[in-house]
């Protein structure tokens, strides 16, 4: 039944097989995207969408998969951007150098959040990563010879590759399609693996998994380390692409906001953070001509979808694919009673 | 000034933000206690509190008590025409899906009360004068008397009302079982009302005898509210007696390393030891340690 409070459908080899196929095909599609794309605006969206991806594909991991809240994706994605943005623009570092460091930080971090905050069960990551991630704000803002505080971090070089810099916008693209696309795919492998039937067995219930022999401290505590490494790579990516940082990109608002996108896309399903990081990079802009009215209509549309949709939109494509179908079936129902 | 005065001072200047922040957490508190979720509008019913009330006094012309009770009536209003909107819907009513609502909720309220109220940073004069009172060499607002003493009332009066009303100890009952609760005749989904039109008066009260002192504006809630739920886990999330402590601790906190350590770093120095208390006491100084029956 697809009934569960969180969702974590039983995944067979054949819907592996499937699942790895869509995923081929969508990455396909998107291969040929910067060819369609009228302008380059469109291309820049892209590529935030693909970080937007990473950071909300990853975060579905704890939240979806481990039903553990983590408040503070938005400073691992900033501990990300800032670590190999320093290091690169104030002492020269080679930026893929700088990122390897940057997903050490974010992992190390992860680690010691998670090592007393997951022991115990109930809100406690929640807690402890939304203190976590208060005293990152802080110290983007006051480190300010390091990071340039409030005004931002500037100067920070593109990654380059082969001695060709990989600054436009279509060069970032394809670089960008090839992080998320390696990136999904390990997600996938991750779910659809002797671990990942483990982990999901916790989101159902932690009380089932202890008495099946598994760890769920262990489990849990790798999958956060893991998706704060993912954080960290989008911050990279996301530093070196628009050569700037700023604090108030990676606030507790950031945080909030990508916990909203996992559950508006559909939380504990591999597709929802698709959904999620398309409505979190167009809508916005989509939103712009609503001027002051723009936060009301995106807060208005997040409640309504969550009212009607308790399952994201991948829950919502669900339930129309059921009245469709049900509605072109023949009464066989009736005749079986 | 000398040390003891500096020290006198920073406890007073604690206190006085740790009872706002207390004030906050009840809000929380109670919430959480009925639907287990957090609520993540309570910042900015803080924040509607100060801006409705510094309205009636400057646009509408009234009296400063007649403003905040106006103020903290339309704001416990509002907190219950909210739940009736978005929770009492629900089909399924899973604290996660009521958190995630409230966050929708909080971003609603902000927007819709930048839109209606504007962006301008609006207050009002202290309850009586600004003259401030000496002892022993420090110096105290005499606003900060008046949010002490409101703080101490609210206490008392909710205490009161889950110990000695009907309303709130079936209230109580609804949170300690649901079910056995809905047996014996209480209305599960009031009491969920009943929780969210308490701790919106909870912050608008708590937003009502800030603004004097340190103004207010549309986007100031989601601050306010962070403090708020910090306090709370401080202290013991559900428990009632937890706001109080934690909310105190945590005015102290920062009042003191703000003194001590470093101003800039004061929001950092204070989260850490709130971490750090969290992984000695995970359920806060006044929490019990939930035990699970397997």
């Amino acid at each position: 039944m697809t009934d569960a409070a969180i969702g974590a459908p039983t995944v067979t080899t054949q819907e592996g097989a499937h699942t790895r196929r869509m995923l081929a095909i969508l990455w396909a599609i998107l291969l040929i995207f910067p060819l369609i794309a009228p302008n380059n605006y469109i291309i820049n969206l892209a590529v935030f969408f693909f970080i937007n991806l990473i950071l909300i594909a990853s975060l579905n991991l704890v939240i979806g998969y481990c039903g553990q809240i983590s408040l503070c994706h938005g400073a691992f994605f900033g501990l990300g951007a800032y670590a190999s943005g320093v290091l690169a623009a104030k002492f020269d570092v080679s930026p893929w150098l700088g990122a390897v460091v940057a997903m050490g930080m974010t992992g190390f971090s992860a680690l010691l959040i998670g090592l007393p905050a997951l022991r115990l069960r109930g809100h406690y990551l929640a807690m402890a990563t939304l203190g976590f991630n208060a005293i990152m704000t802080v110290l983007f803002n006051e480190m300010i010879s390091l990071t340039g505080g409030p005004n931002g971090l500037t100067g920070v070089p593109p990654f380059s590759l082969f001695g060709v810099d990989i600054v436009t916008d279509t060069t970032f693209f394809y670089f960008a399609w090839v992080v998320t696309g390696v990136l999904m795919l390990l997600i996938y492998n991750l779910i659809d693996s002797r671990f990942g039937r483990g982990m999901r067995t916790l989101a159902t219930s932690e009380i089932a998994a202890s008495s099946l022999g598994i760890d769920s401290f262990r489990y849990k505590l790798i999958v956060f380390v893991a998706s704060a490494l993912m954080a960290g790579i989008a911050g990279s990516m996301y530093v070196h692409f628009i050569n700037f940082a700023s604090p108030e990109t990676f606030s507790f608002f950031t945080s909030v906001f990508l916990v909203v996108m996992v559950a508006v896309g559909g939380w504990g399903n591999y597709w929802g953070p698709v959904f999620g990081a398309l409505i979190y990079t167009a809508v916005p802009e989509l939103l712009r001509a609503f001027k002051d009215l723009e936060i009301f209509v995106f807060g208005l549309s997040m409640v309504l979808v969550l009212l009607f949709f308790p399952d994201g939109v991948v829950g919502g494509i669900r339930l129309a694919k059921g009245w469709i179908l049900r509605a072109y079936t023949p009464k066989a129902g009736d005749a079986g009673r | 000034m000398d040390f003891e005065a500096k020290l006198l001072q920073l406890i007073f200047a604690g206190i006085s933000t740790g009872a706002v922040y207390a004030l906050i957490a009840v809000g929380f508190n109670v919430i959480f206690k009925s639907t287990d979720a957090i609520n993540f509008s309570q910042g900015e019913w803080v924040m509607m509190g100060g801006l409705i009330a510094a309205t009636a006094i400057g646009a509408g012309q009234m009296p400063l008590v007649i403003a905040c009770i106006i103020a903290v009536l339309a704001v416990a209003t509002i907190g219950g025409l909210s739940e009736r909107l978005t929770v009492f819907p629900m089909r399924r009513p899973t604290p996660i899906l009521i958190t995630l609502i409230t966050i929708g909720l909080a971003i609603c309220t902000k927007s819709l009360v930048m839109l209606i109220l504007g962006k301008l940073p609006v207050g009002y004069k202290p309850f009586t004068g600004e003259t401030p009172i000496k002892i022993a060499g420090a110096t105290i607002h005499p606003q900060s008397l008046w949010i002490l003493g409101i703080t101490a009332v609210f206490m008392v009066a909710t205490h009161f009302f889950f110990e000695r009303t009907t309303m709130g100890k079936a209230m109580r009952a609804a949170a300690a079982d649901r079910q056995a609760a809905a047996l014996v005749g209480i209305s599960v989904r009031n009491s969920i009302l009943i929780s969210f039109v308490i701790a919106a008066a909870a912050g608008a009260i708590a937003g009502v005898i800030i603004t004097p002192m340190t103004f207010m504006v549309y986007d100031n809630g989601t601050m306010l509210g962070f403090k708020g739920f910090s306090a709370a886990m401080l202290g013991g999330l559900g428990n009632l007696y937890g706001a109080l402590v934690g909310g105190l601790t945590l005015g102290l906190l920062e009042a003191l390393a703000g003194g001590y350590v470093s101003s800039q770093f004061k929001d950092a120095v204070a989260f850490l030891v709130l971490l750090l208390v969290l992984f000695a006491r995970p359920a806060g100084i006044l929490g019990q340690r939930d035990i699970t029956r397997v």
